[in-house]
Formats: structure tokens, C-alpha cells, sequence
């Protein structure tokens, strides 16, 4: 423990501890060479909804707009979670498919990265 | 006849006269957070003032300065000096000063406050106490003269409230309250020396000169008057640094890791004047990356080699910072453009004459990376599709900033920079290196970070969706959203209408 | 006397006018660049100027600490008395 304390242990709270979100957990998707969309988003979801609810209705909401998503053909996208390459099962739940609260998911589309090819 | 006493001897009376050595409590209770950070003080009598003013000589200046300025302010509203400004948009580096900076210089007041208490030196007693009254003075200062704009735009009338629950503004909140939850000699590392001094021109400079380019006279007097008391900050900053390292060899290492956890924290908010500076200016007198150059490479080397005598490096991640001036305030400026919805600023996609002056600062970058987005957004927008981001972003654990930052040190500026760290079974995001570095060193004090976008799936910020949360944030619906067809841009409109208007009445009284 | 850049900025204004000058005239090598609004006066390991000089050109007795007044920054360590003002960097 590197913080200093005047008195006895520095006193750390949790903040974002999972039970903070109501029976939700946090979950962060970031679509790769798509940095117009800036930033990853973050949600907070229900473990067991279905993942493929994010593909369906959670992703279209802010990255539909970008002029390649309705380009994409979901069963060529390649993904990662938490840093590890996956193949997700559309009909399990984020929690059976290993997404835990604070789980990183990136995806890519191959041949569409972003406007006109230049990552935005 | 009594000798009259010089500079030194005067100062001296008036302020190590003063002293005394407790008897009635042991020193170490008197004076009790020096210790506890292990930084070792073993002659506080080796203080060399960086500045001497007597106290009567402080308010003499001080009060002068006031007068002068507040007699600028008078003059300003008396004649309506906004009307002079080159574009109401210009508007919007004010609100993001009177949102984020004025509410640091109030707690900057604070902290020095505590600091003339809790350092048992009588010499850094005085400038802290001198520089707690300076830090309420530009807090003051700066509230009456954007006051005046506050009667005739959107987006000031509450700042302190915002500051505290807005999810930009926690991005100098929480760098401010990392230092004030440290001890005194971490704060002033951080506050006096990585921010007053080494910094300290590069948020200063864009807005000051920003001011001057676009109008703003208010801004700028109050700009110059402020800074006549920076440079005594600044000189502070700079002394304590070297008293630190030459008391005790072990404060070294200590002070080191200090410069390097509050230089970054401090770059990484500068970003967002990196943004101002590049984009919310109708006219710019300078880049962010130029500014960079000057204050920061030029001006930080020449200060590093100075106080390489004592052992003390550039600080670490300084090269990532230098390559990444060429990108943050497209960055920065990008996620805005995604969320200015929940801003209370306005903002607009540059202008062609804007874009051209982008390439010729950015030639390395602007034409290949952010034009393209520029282009795209236009295009939506010319469809009635303008695009908004309807979500929240993934925030940086230490710096909360959306993480937008790229991989520029790996030559891969397109990638979004992914950090993590799990602490206690929980997993902790971080946008850099820089971010993950602090983090890692003190992981107890990140998990406290209140971030706003949690917060708010928390349900602990006025409701569910985003106008709940506005309201929370005491934003009224003309505060944000893009610059054309805003009320600002319908006020001004208005307002150089009726300017216009005036001159034919005028000429005819003139004729007559 | 190292080859370190100090500077030391001013407003460009009446007031300032005293001090600039005697920056000017006493320091043979500094170099003054004007910006809107101020002025910035660079040199090479030191910069000084003397009270007798800057009463000079002031036409009164200045005390040298008026300069707070009109100072915007500066760089470099400080070392002051009644009679002179100087910045140096080693």
C-alpha cells in the first residue's frame, strides 16, 4: 500500500461495486477504427440479458448512425473480451458468456474501418 | 537618527520575527500532518523566501491592482464592450473557464489556507498565506468579470453547483481533490510546482491571448492582473521543490514520484483547454501544439536541467504528452461534438478558414486523421441527421475523461489506448500508461472516485435519463447543443442588429 | 552565467514602461519581443535591473517592487533587495 494516512488504514470505499447498480452490472463496448464514436460507451445491463440484445438493440443505439453499421455482417465480426480474443453465443447471457461487471467487450469489422477507411 | 531597514532586514522581522517554538503542546501536534507523507524537514531556517513582501506591502499592491481592474470591469459594462467581441461564440471559453477553472481557484484558496496553518516554517507560513488570499482574489475576480457576460449569455449561472456534479467538470474536480486529500507537502508539489510553475503558461496563455484576439478586454485585464500574482506562485512553487531536495536526500525519490503522478494528472486536464484553444476560438493566435513547444518542451528542458543538480528527472510519460500534441485537441474536441447535448457550452464543426488553419498547425495530422470526421459529420448535419452519442462514455479511473485517447506512442492513432487493472477482484479502467501508473501506485484512493457516468446508472443523479440529469446539473436547455441555432447565436444576432440599426439615427442627428 | 533562457514578461502598458526599458538597457543582451498586450524580455543565465536605473527613467523614486503590478511572469530564481531586481538560471 503505497497512500499515505495520517491516521491508521487510507479508508477506501468501492464506488462502482457491482450491488451500487441495482441488479445491473457495468458493462463497456467499444467498436474498433470507429473513433468518431470517440470513446467506448459504457451500460448498465442485466447478466442474464441475451448478448445478442447488444447487437439487436444496445449498439444501434449509438453507433447506428455511423454510416458502416448497417454494413456490418455480425457473424464476421471479430471480438474481444477483457482483452482476450472470443466468439460469443448470441442466445447465452452476457454472464454465461464470461461478461462480468466491468467487462471491456472491443469489436471489429473487417474491410469497414470507419468513414472512407481512416479509423473515424 | 535610526539606519532605515533594507528589503531583507524588514522581511525578515516581520515574518521569522513571528515565530516562536511551542511549549504549551508538543510541535508535532501543533504542526501535525507534516510528517505522516515521510518527507524529511531538518532546518526549516534554510527557507529562502522566493519573494519578500511585507504584509503592508502586499496590500498596497494588491489594492491597486484591484482598482485598476475593477475600473476596466466598470468601463466594460458601462459601454457594452461585449459588442466588441469578434463572435459570441468566443463566449464559450469563458463558460468553460467560469465551469472549470474559477471553482479550482476557490479551492486553491482552501488549501493554502491549510497549508500557512500546517507548515511549521514561518518564511512558507507567509507565501501560503499570501497565496490563499491571491487564490480567493482570482476566484472573485474572475466571477465579477464573467459576471458580465453571465447578464447576456447562457451557461454561467450556476458554476459552483455544476462543478461538482457535471461529468466534464469532474475532470479538474477530481485533479483537484486528489491533491487536496494528499498531504501538504504532495499538494504543493502538485499544485505549486507541477501546476504554477511548470504548467501553468499553458492555461493561462490560450485563454488570456484568446481574450485579447477575440475582444474580450474584460478577460484580458483581469488575465494580466492575475498573473502579476502568478509569477510569486510560480516562483513558490519553484522553491519549495528545492528546499524539499536539499534538506534530506530521502525527500528525493518521494518528491520525484509526486512530480511525475501530478505532471500527468495536470497534462491530462489541460486537454480540455487544448480543445478551447483549438476549436471555441474565432480567432487563434496560437495552437495547442505550438503552445506545447514553447511552455512545455522549451521552457520545462531548461528547467529540468536546472534542477538536474539535485537528481530530479523530466517528468515520466513527459515524450507521450510531446507526441500527443499533435492529436489531443482533435480528440478532446471529437467527444464533445458526441456529447454536446449534456454540455453547458455550445460548440460547431470548424469552419472551412478554421479546418485550413488546422492543417497548416497540424500538418502531420489534421488533413489525415480528423478532417475525415469533420467531412462526415458535415454531411450528416446537411441530412438533418446531425450526430449525437445517446449513450454515456467509459471514463478514465483518474483522469475521468471519456477515454478517447489513442495509441500515438505505438504509432497506431487510430486505436483507442485500453488500460486496466484489477484491484481487489474489481476491475479498474485507465486511458494511458500515465493514468494506470497512478492508479496502480495507490489503488485505495482511485476506488473512492465518484464518476459521473456511474453515478448516474447508480440513480444518484436526478433520474434515468438525460434531462433528469441536466436538471440536476442546473443546466437550463439553452445552455448546450451546437453554436448555430442557439440562443447565444439568436442573442447576438439580435443584438448586432440593434447596433446596426442605431448608426443611421446617429448620422442623421450628425447632418442636422 | 549559463546559457539557460530566463525570461521575464510584462504588460505592455505606461506603467510597465520604466522597467522594460531598464531591463533594456542593462542587460545589452536580452532580446524584448512585443505580443498583444505585453511584452516578453528574454536572456541568456541572468536578467537584472538596479533602482537607480529604473528612477531614472521613471522620473521618481520607484521602489523596485512596484513591478508587481504590472508582471505577468517570469523565469528563472529570484534574488531581490531594496536597490536591485534579478532573475538567473545556472
Amino acid at each position: 500500500m503505497a497512500v499515505k494516512s495520517i491516521h491508521g488504514e487510507y479508508p477506501s470505499v468501492f464506488m462502482d461495486s457491482v450491488d451500487r447498480f441495482h441488479g445491473n452490472q457495468l458493462v463497456y463496448i467499444g467498436w474498433d477504427n470507429h473513433t468518431s464514436i470517440c470513446t467506448a460507451n459504457a451500460y448498465p445491463l442485466p447478466p442474464d440479458m441475451p448478448f445478442g440484445a447488444l447487437t439487436e438493440a444496445v449498439l444501434p443505439s449509438v453507433c447506428g448512425p455511423h454510416p458502416d453499421f448497417p454494413l456490418i455482417e455480425w457473424s464476421k465480426v471479430e471480438w474481444l473480451l477483457d482483452g482476450e480474443a472470443f466468439t460469443p453465443e448470441m442466445g447465452k447471457s452476457l454472464k454465461d458468456n464470461g461478461v462480468g461487471h466491468k467487462s471491456l467487450i472491443r469489436f471489429k469489422t473487417p474491410g469497414l474501418n470507419g468513414y472512407k477507411g481512416t479509423g473515424n | 537618527m535610526a539606519k532605515k531597514l533594507n528589503m531583507r532586514k524588514r522581511y525578515e522581522l516581520l515574518t521569522r520575527g513571528l515565530g516562536w517554538e511551542p511549549t504549551y503542546q508538543p510541535k508535532d501536534k501543533v504542526f501535525a500532518q507534516e510528517a505522516y507523507e515521510g518527507i524529511k524537514i531538518t532546518d526549516w531556517s534554510k527557507w529562502e523566501d522566493p519573494f519578500r513582501l511585507t504584509v503592508d506591502a502586499y496590500w498596497k499592491y494588491q489594492a491597486e491592482k484591484d482598482k485598476k481592474l475593477y475600473a476596466v470591469m466598470d468601463s466594460f459594462a458601462q459601454n457594452n464592450a461585449h459588442l466588441n467581441l469578434a463572435d459570441a461564440s468566443y463566449v464559450n471559453a469563458l463558460k468553460l473557464f467560469i465551469q472549470g477553472v474559477s471553482p479550482l481557484e476557490y479551492a486553491a484558496h482552501r488549501n493554502f489556507a491549510r497549508l500557512a496553518r500546517q507548515l511549521s516554517g514561518e518564511g512558507a507560513q507567509i507565501a501560503c498565506q499570501m497565496q490563499s488570499i491571491d487564490e480567493l482574489r482570482h476566484a472573485q475576480t474572475q466571477i465579477h468579470t464573467i459576471s458580465h457576460y453571465n447578464k447576456h449569455f447562457h451557461g454561467m449561472h450556476d458554476p459552483f453547483h455544476m462543478f461538482d456534479r457535471v461529468w466534464y467538470l469532474s475532470v479538474p474536480k477530481s485533479y483537484f481533490d486528489d491533491a487536496s486529500s494528499a498531504g501538504p507537502f504532495e499538494f504543493i508539489t502538485s499544485v505549486s510546482f507541477s501546476f504554477e510553475y511548470l504548467l501553468t503558461n499553458l492555461l493561462f496563455v490560450p485563454f488570456m491571448s484568446g481574450a485579447a484576439y477575440n475582444g474580450d478586454m474584460a478577460t484580458v485585464t483581469f488575465g494580466f492582473s492575475a498573473q502579476s500574482d502568478e509569477s510569486r506562485h510560480m516562483t513558490l512553487g519553484l522553491e519549495i521543490i528545492k528546499f524539499l531536495l536539499e534538506q534530506h536526500e530521502d525527500n528525493l525519490p518521494i518528491v520525484q514520484g509526486w512530480i511525475d503522478k501530478h505532471f500527468w494528472r495536470a497534462y491530462r486536464l489541460l486537454g480540455l483547454v487544448a480543445m478551447m484553444q483549438d476549436y471555441f476560438l474565432p480567432e487563434s493566435p496560437m495552437s495547442w501544439k505550438e503552445g506545447w513547444q514553447i511552455y512545455f518542451v522549451e521552457n520545462a528542458g531548461a528547467l529540468f536541467n536546472d534542477l538536474g543538480r539535485y537528481g530530479l528527472q523530466m517528468p515520466k510519460y513527459h515524450e507521450i504528452a510531446t507526441a500527443e500534441a499533435d492529436h489531443i485537441s482533435h480528440q478532446i474536441f471529437g467527444t464533445f461534438y458526441n456529447y454536446i447535448h449534456a454540455a453547458a457550452f455550445n460548440l460547431g464543426l470548424p469552419s472551412e478558414a478554421k479546418m485550413n488553419w488546422l492543417s497548416e498547425k497540424y500538418p502531420d495530422t489534421f488533413d489525415k486523421y480528423y478532417r475525415p470526421r469533420m467531412e462526415m459529420w458535415a454531411q450528416m448535419e446537411k441530412e438533418g441527421k446531425r450526430f449525437f452519442n445517446m449513450g454515456l462514455p467509459q471514463l478514465c479511473q483518474v483522469c475521468q475523461i471519456p477515454m478517447c485517447f489513442t495509441e500515438i506512442a505505438k504509432d497506431d492513432p487510430m486505436q483507442v489506448s485500453y488500460r486496466v487493472s484489477e484491484y481487489e477482484g474489481e476491475k479498474f479502467h485507465t486511458c494511458s500508461d500515465g493514468c494506470k501508473t497512478i492508479f496502480d501506485h495507490e489503488p485505495e484512493k482511485y476506488v473512492n472516485a465518484w464518476l459521473p457516468v456511474h453515478q448516474i446508472f447508480q440513480g444518484n443523479c436526478g433520474g434515468a435519463a438525460v434531462p433528469d440529469v441536466l436538471n440536476w446539473y442546473h443546466f437550463h436547455p439553452e445552455d448546450g447543443g451546437d453554436y448555430v441555432g442557439s440562443a447565444d447565436e439568436a442573442r447576438w444576432k439580435a443584438m448586432k442588429g440593434e447596433a446596426a440599426a442605431e448608426a443611421p439615427k446617429t448620422s442623421q442627428a450628425d447632418a442636422a | 552565467m549559463s546559457e539557460h533562457k530566463v525570461f521575464m514578461i510584462f504588460q505592455n502598458t505606461a506603467d510597465a514602461q520604466p522597467f522594460i526599458s531598464a531591463f533594456e538597457q542593462e542587460n545589452p543582451r536580452a532580446t524584448l519581443d512585443y505580443q498583444p498586450g505585453m511584452v516578453r524580455i528574454e536572456g541568456l543565465g541572468e536578467l537584472g535591473i538596479t533602482q537607480a536605473v529604473v528612477s531614472e527613467l521613471a522620473g521618481r523614486d520607484v521602489n523596485l517592487q512596484e513591478l508587481h503590478l504590472t508582471l505577468i511572469s517570469l523565469s528563472g530564481n529570484i534574488d531581490e533587495d531594496d536597490d536591485y531586481f534579478r532573475i538567473t538560471r545556472h
